[in-house]
């Protein structure tokens, strides 16, 4: 017994000398947070929905990058790319780009990667192939796409969404492993390289050999330790401690903390203290009486006070939206339509909204304090968001008693977030906050595609949970996507009247934008983007790195 | 004696199987669908959803009849295939509670047991002495009263974040990677304490309480009277009333560890320390069907293997059981 205890002991002290390197320098790791609310789980650029954040980015990277606040479009495997006639799209890729295992990147590599979807349908991306024609590679740096009908807006923004995967081992894999498979030993040409992960945590280990090293400089984290945390109490408290180096948590109490704590960096010193990120809109059942009455949607428009629930709810972090839901952002405001806003925009105001609802015939008949359909019937609506999500619970509390000012019977609803989801995609609800699909992009159009898709089935599985139905809006939705991007008063011209439309019916109402969630600790990391300097878009959910949180990592500097 | 035993395992065989089909049963009648929950987190162009959701369905068998997804779970369940997770997807479900158990049990069946012989012990103790009693009742009562979370949340602050003698989140430092040697042991155990301690505080004070009224009720009883009478020591008779006491909080510590694999929710969330508690917690909420079965399957074993000892412990603590299926009384 005695000699198995000393032989622990040895072996114990041995192994502490071995694992010398299994402590992480501080100063040369980023601890981050708030992309990551499950245990790692999945590497799989095939399914990235479901994928650890960094799986595109970190480790798989797109042809290009965005970079929001200068609205460029970042050539990054890609060397150039331009429309060389209406239908054809030549990108030229960067030479010696090499694959984690040190085989080289080819324009073949990206024939494969959009072949794969046609190959196997299941794949997200699959419905491309309604619009590409096909996909040349002259020489193994040129890549030509040819397409059948281009989609200019949407082309731009697949351009830096879309993970490349090697060839040489996608292709000896089963369809099987491919759907379904968690990639554990993700080989990209990224920056970082995935090292170990645990319940609470995914360790990335730079890749010293990248490619972009020369072109953009080296990202200075070593590693990056990407942490689950499971509550905004641990997130806050970790970052006060300086535990935590950059989170994208919302979390409650920033602007009276940063009084106190000077080393809590945000984007801006003072309110809004975020970058606007997304906008959440309030979604109207457009089948249900009475909300099918554009008259009646409008009138809510005017009733409903963004500003409180902006002051109150989110502490002056977030702004109120403009009356078309446009991010304030160089890609989106270039296409701002001033002239329909203008002429049909609303503004918060309960007597116009009073004056509305009258002349549109609802009165108040059996004074029981809310007005009654023009036929007369009595109507209540509810509106819903998931339980637990407490900042939007707040919000719609606020927008329900809103709505009972000026009299219409409204009340806040709380469902579990399956439920939710079931009764908002199947069209089973009268009113419901959501965000899901208005964050930043290279265009508009994402969101107008979002906020008005077209597919009717069972379930709107995205966007549109409102049901509204207007052909002569769908096809205009189209049309900008079909016009060149350059061509800035053409869009511009489409946007004036998809917004005319959109303001005039209602479907859905702007309240606010949801901020890009960002507190970094200047303990250990400094130089962190700001307003003052604002050389990257501070994210680090998942799919969204190329977005400028990769630049982030280049331009951050240690003590 | 055998008899007994026989009854007993039928029994649990047939609770066993109504158990696993409740089980299976209720997330499927839940409101809501797993695969558009799913689906949801893909923040993608609309078309892309639709594809991504008509795989999913077919790839997670949920198209098939009800009957069918049935026989088809009793089937793989006796190949030991628990199927994969929706949430952790593409994780198998006994992948998932493999790597989160441990956590979970590293921390509840320590806070359990110690409670358990802690709270026991001072129970008993303060039943014999007025003056011990009147200081520990009410201070018993109070943490037993006291909401968990708020206990957990001032622990975390007084010693993680005001003394920082203890680090507010995590397994291990994130710093480490594991491996075998003393820094790591003694890092995993500095992470460990307060999620230890705030359980083994809550609960301390249930048993405490529990076994103090026991002893006093059985000091009162009649049979303790009768032995008085006949002037029998007060040890003995201690000793009598202590073994009958015993009996409840056996079956109510049995019952604990039974249900120890569904983890603790709040003890994680608030230490932000891994394990299954909030990954079941997510999967009822996203209507992960496969990864609650597994979960559930497993309490329900552990639920059925802590009664059966219990009533194999009852049998050599109360003889009176055995007598009874000896057909001696």
């Amino acid at each position: 017994m005695k000699r198995f205890f000393l032989l622990a002991l040895f072996a114990v002290v041995l192994t502490t000398v071995i694992f010398a390197d299994a402590v992480y320098k501080r100063d040369e790791t980023l601890y981050a947070g708030g992309g990551m609310w499950a245990p790692p789980s999945n590497w799989n650029p095939i399914t990235p929905w479901n994928a650890v954040t960094g799986t595109v980015g970190l480790i798989y990277e797109t042809l290009y990058g965005y970079d929001p606040l200068k609205d460029e479009l970042i050539p990054w495997l890609a060397e150039s790319g331009k429309w060389t006639s209406k239908n054809t799209f030549e990108i030229k890729l960067r030479k010696g780009v090499t694959w984690h295992d040190g085989m080289p990147f080819t324009s073949k590599d990206v024939k494969f990667t959009l072949e794969l979807a046609k190959k196997i349908p299941e794949i997200s991306y699959s419905y491309l192939w309604n619009w590409v024609a096909k996909v040349d590679t002259p020489d193994d740096y040129t890549v030509l796409f040819t397409f059948s009908s281009p989609r200019y807006h949407e082309w731009n923004y697949q351009l830096y969404q879309l993970p490349i995967i090697p060839e040489h081992i996608w292709s000896k894999m089963s369809k099987d492993e491919i759907l379904t498979g968690a990639n554990k030993k993700a080989i990209g040409t990224g920056p970082y390289m995935p090292e170990t992960y645990s319940d609470d945590r995914m360790v990335y280990l730079r890749n010293d050999n990248w490619w972009g090293n020369k072109v953009f400089g080296q990202p200075k984290p070593k590693r990056i330790v990407y942490l689950r945390v499971l509550s905004n109490n641990v997130a806050l408290g970790m970052i006060m401690k300086g535990e935590l180096d950059i989170s994208n948590f919302f979390l409650p109490g920033i602007p009276t903390l940063k009084k106190t704590y000077s080393d809590i960096h945000t984007w801006f010193a003072k309110e809004p203290y975020m970058l606007s990120d997304n906008t959440a809109f309030l979604f109207i059942n457009t089948t249900k009486k009475p909300l099918n009455d554009p008259n009646l949607r409008r009138a809510m428009a005017y009733a409903i006070d963004p500003k409180i629930i902006c002051r109150t709810v989110f502490e002056g972090q977030v702004l109120q939206s403009n009356p078309v839901g446009f991010l304030p952002i160089k890609g989106w405001m270039k296409y701002h339509p001033q002239d329909a806003v203008k002429q049909f925009g609303f503004k918060y105001d309960p007597k116009i909204a009073k004056d509305l609802l009258d002349k549109a015939g609802y009165k108040d008949i059996n004074k029981d304090g809310y007005r009654e359909a023009p036929d007369g019937s009595k109507f209540k609506v509810s509106i819903i968001v998931p339980f637990g999500w407490t900042d939007w619970m707040e919000s719609i509390k606020l927008i329900a008693s809103q709505l009972r000012v000026v009299g219409i019977n409204a009340e806040a609803k709380f469902p579990d977030f399956s439920k939710y989801w079931e009764d908002l995609t199947s069209g089973n609800f009268d009113m419901a906050i959501n965000n899901f699909n208005s964050q930043m992009s290279v265009s508009p159009w994402t969101m107008f595609n979002w906020l008005f898709n077209s597919n009717f089935d069972k379930y709107m599985y995205n966007g549109n949970f409102g049901r509204y139905n207007n052909p002569k809006l769908f096809d205009l939705i189209t049309q900008l996507n079909s016009t060149p991007m350059e061509d800035i008063a053409a869009n511009k011209k489409i946007v004036e009247q998809i917004a005319e439309i959109f303001l005039k019916d209602m479907p859905a109402i702007p309240l606010w934008y949801n901020g890009m969630w960002f507190q970094a600790s200047t303990q250990v990391w400094k130089n962190w983007p700001s307003e003052k300097i604002p050389y990257a878009y501070p994210v680090t959910w998942g799919g969204r790195w190329q977005t400028g949180g990769v630049l982030m990592l280049i331009g951050i500097t240690s003590k | 004696m055998k008899k007994y035993l026989r009854m007993k395992i039928f029994v649990y065989l047939l609770t066993f199987v109504f158990a696993v089909t409740i089980d299976w049963l209720i997330p499927r009648l839940m409101p809501g669908n797993p695969i558009l929950v799913l689906v949801s987190r893909f923040a993608t162009l609309p078309e892309s959803a639709k594809v991504v959701y008509s795989y999913l369905t077919k790839a997670f068998g949920l198209d098939l009849p009800m009957w069918k997804q049935y026989i088809n779970f009793w089937i793989a369940f006796f190949k030991g295939d628990l199927g994969i997770s929706i949430y952790l997807y593409p994780k198998p479900v006994l992948d998932v509670l493999k790597s989160a158990l441990p956590y979970s049990l590293g921390v509840l069946i320590p806070s359990i047991l110690a409670s358990w012989f802690v709270g026991n012990t001072l129970g008993a103790v303060a039943a014999r002495r007025k003056r011990l009693d009147s200081v520990m009742l009410p201070v018993m009562y109070f943490i037993t009263g006291a909401p968990y979370l708020w206990l957990g949340i001032l622990l975390a602050y007084f010693f993680g974040v005001v003394l920082r003698w203890f680090p507010i989140a995590g397994a291990y430092s994130f710093a480490l990677r594991p491996h075998l040697s003393w820094l790591f042991i003694s890092d995993y155990l500095k992470h460990w304490v307060l999620p230890f301690l705030s359980l083994f505080i809550v609960q301390l004070g249930g048993w405490a309480i529990g076994m103090r009224n026991m002893v006093i009720y059985e000091l009162e009883a009649n049979y303790v009277r009768y032995l008085e009478t006949l002037g029998v020591s007060r040890k003995l008779i201690r000793k009598y009333a202590f073994r009958n006491a015993i009996l409840p909080q056996v079956t109510g510590l049995a019952l604990q560890l039974g249900t120890v694999i569904a983890g603790q929710v709040t003890t994680e969330v608030v230490f932000s320390y891994p394990g299954i508690g909030y990954i079941l917690t997510q999967a009822i909420l996203n209507q992960d069907y496969f990864l609650i079965q597994g979960c559930f399957l497993f309490i329900i074993i552990g639920v059925l293997i802590a009664n059966f000892t219990v009533d194999l412990v009852y049998m050599a603590l109360d003889p009176r059981i055995r007598y009874s299926y000896g057909g001696e009384i």
